[in-house]
């Protein structure tokens, strides 16, 4: 199969119909590039467009090229041949199967081995609080277990060279640790995000408004300064989170 | 004249998704004509009209709807001519699964609902085992494993058809259907289903309303399997 070493966006319309004011947007292997703007700003169909690899025939009209090139239809429906990874804000699964039923389902779908179901549960109980097994109905999964899921299940059995990551922020798991897992060495990540720690840790961030691109920011010396200041404070705020869900009690503020 | 049926489960999205192809045929120079076959009440042809092209209602009451749209499908395709479509779009309200609307020689779409879960592929029958494109709908819902779950068992349940997966609110999709249409050969003469319609010819089907089955004759199924003629 054809290396991925570009991924390119040709821009579109926002909402008003009016071009977007950034024309191309080319990414490489090992970037993450963060999207930020204020809800409804259309960062979710930004990388929905990117997940279709659309060619024009969505409402913002942008065309997503791979190595240059408008991928064939082949490779923008098969999810054998499909390159792309996607979590979404979906908090929670409909299908009504088992957690292994469904991962055996989804591993055949992209031509996996079914050895790959067991990893998926053991990653996706580093991420969330109470585990996940086997045998449990996807349905009764809470969102933050659902979540996890959904991210283990793109770390092995979705294991793609783009990954689109939309808000990992919610649902409660570990954040950084999954952020970790999806955006490995030598891939394309996009990740959608309202938390500055996620946003400034990208090297890039594209700015949203009423649907289309406005600007892209490309991280400077002194707001890596900033990530690593907000990266110790947030770092403590887990701990507090952590030991509040415990049942432990906080009574001494340590300030960083 | 093209001819497409387009069947579905209730809800899945079929008239939003031929709204959006209507729009997308228009463009490419194609004059579409719709007909709409609903049971007991639609107000469809008002959503249809807006895209001013030539609509026609049929409401089945009584009969199976499926058989109501195969039933009259010589007067529907007449109709259309007299309109000088290009093609002809047929939406039905199949509503029991047992049988398809398809006949051979035309463009056969499901449309189907991911948020049903993976398991309806497999319920839905030869609506979806027969059809040539079998469109999927409403997947911004669920995630994409999810998506890519559904996908295989549609794929499982018919091997051959294209999957399109569409949003009917977007009109994502619609440009992929109205290019298959396009490509498609026009309707022959001597149409023939490509599955038969269920069994249905017992005192039921003519109208009986007592409940005890002593009092119904016909081709009859038990629950426990065991299919019987009963009369003379």
């Amino acid at each position: 199969m054809q290396d991925i070493h570009e991924l390119t966006i040709i821009c579109g319309v926002d909402k008003s119909g009016n071009r977007e004011d950034v024309e191309r947007i080319r990414i490489c292997p090992g970037e993450i590039v963060g999207i930020v703007g204020p809800t409804g700003s259309g960062k979710s169909s930004f990388i929905s467009d990117i997940e279709q690899l659309s060619q024009g025939d969505t409402p913002t009209q942008r065309k997503i090229l791979i190595n240059g090139e408008a991928p064939g239809r082949d490779i923008r429906t098969d999810p054998r041949k499909k390159r792309i990874a996607q979590l979404s804000q979906n908090m929670h699964f409909l299908a009504d199967m088992t957690v292994e039923e469904f991962l055996k389902m989804h591993a055949k779908s992209r031509n996996r081995n079914f050895d790959t179901v067991e990893k998926v549960i053991s990653i996706a109980n580093t991420l969330t609080g109470e585990s996940v097994h086997p045998d449990h109905q996807l349905t009764i999964l809470s969102g933050g277990q659902s979540r996890a899921l959904m991210a283990a299940d793109i770390a092995v059995i979705s294991d793609s060279p783009i990954v689109l990551i939309d808000e990992i922020e919610n649902a409660g798991i570990k954040k950084q640790e999954a952020l970790k897992l999806l955006a490995c060495e030598g891939k394309i990540v996009l990740v959608v995000t309202h938390d500055p720690v996620l946003a400034l840790m990208t090297k890039r961030r594209i700015v949203m408004r009423n649907g289309g691109v406005r600007q892209v920011i490309t991280t400077s010396p002194g707001e890596m300064d900033v990530c690593n200041e907000l990266l110790k404070l947030d770092n403590y705020i887990m701990s507090l989170r952590n030991t509040i869900r415990q049942g432990g009690l906080v009574e001494e503020a340590v300030i960083v | 004249m093209k001819l497409v049926v387009v069947a579905g489960t209730p809800g899945s999205g079929k008239t939003s998704i031929l709204m959006h192809t209507i729009r997308s045929l228009k463009q490419s120079g194609t004059s579409p004509a719709v007909v709409k076959i609903d049971c007991l009440w639609t107000d469809d042809d008002k959503r249809f009209n807006r895209l001013d092209v030539p609509v026609r209602i049929g409401l089945s009451r009584d009969m199976c709807p499926d058989h109501f749209a195969i039933y009259n499908t010589e007067e529907i395709l007449q109709w259309a001519r007299e309109q000088d479509a290009g093609v002809l779009l047929n939406e039905t309200a199949g509503l029991c699964l047992r049988c398809a609307p398809y006949p051979d020689d035309c463009l056969a779409v499901c449309v189907i609902d991911v948020t049903t879960g993976p398991n309806t592929p497999l319920k839905v029958g030869p609506l979806l085992t027969t059809a040539d494109v079998v469109v999927t709908t409403k997947g911004d819902i669920v995630s994409q494993a999810e998506r890519e779950v559904f996908r295989e068992r549609v794929n499982e349940a018919n091997h051959d058809c294209r999957i399109i997966e569409a949003n009917g609110l977007s009109g994502q999709g619609a440009s992929e259907l109205a290019e298959i249409i396009s490509e498609m050969p026009d309707v022959g003469q001597e149409l023939s289903l490509r599955h038969n319609a269920p069994l249905a010819i017992c005192t039921l089907c003519t109208g009986e309303m007592r409940v005890a089955k002593e009092h119904h004759l016909g081709v009859l199924r038990h629950i426990d399997g065991f299919t019987e003629y009963k009369g003379e």
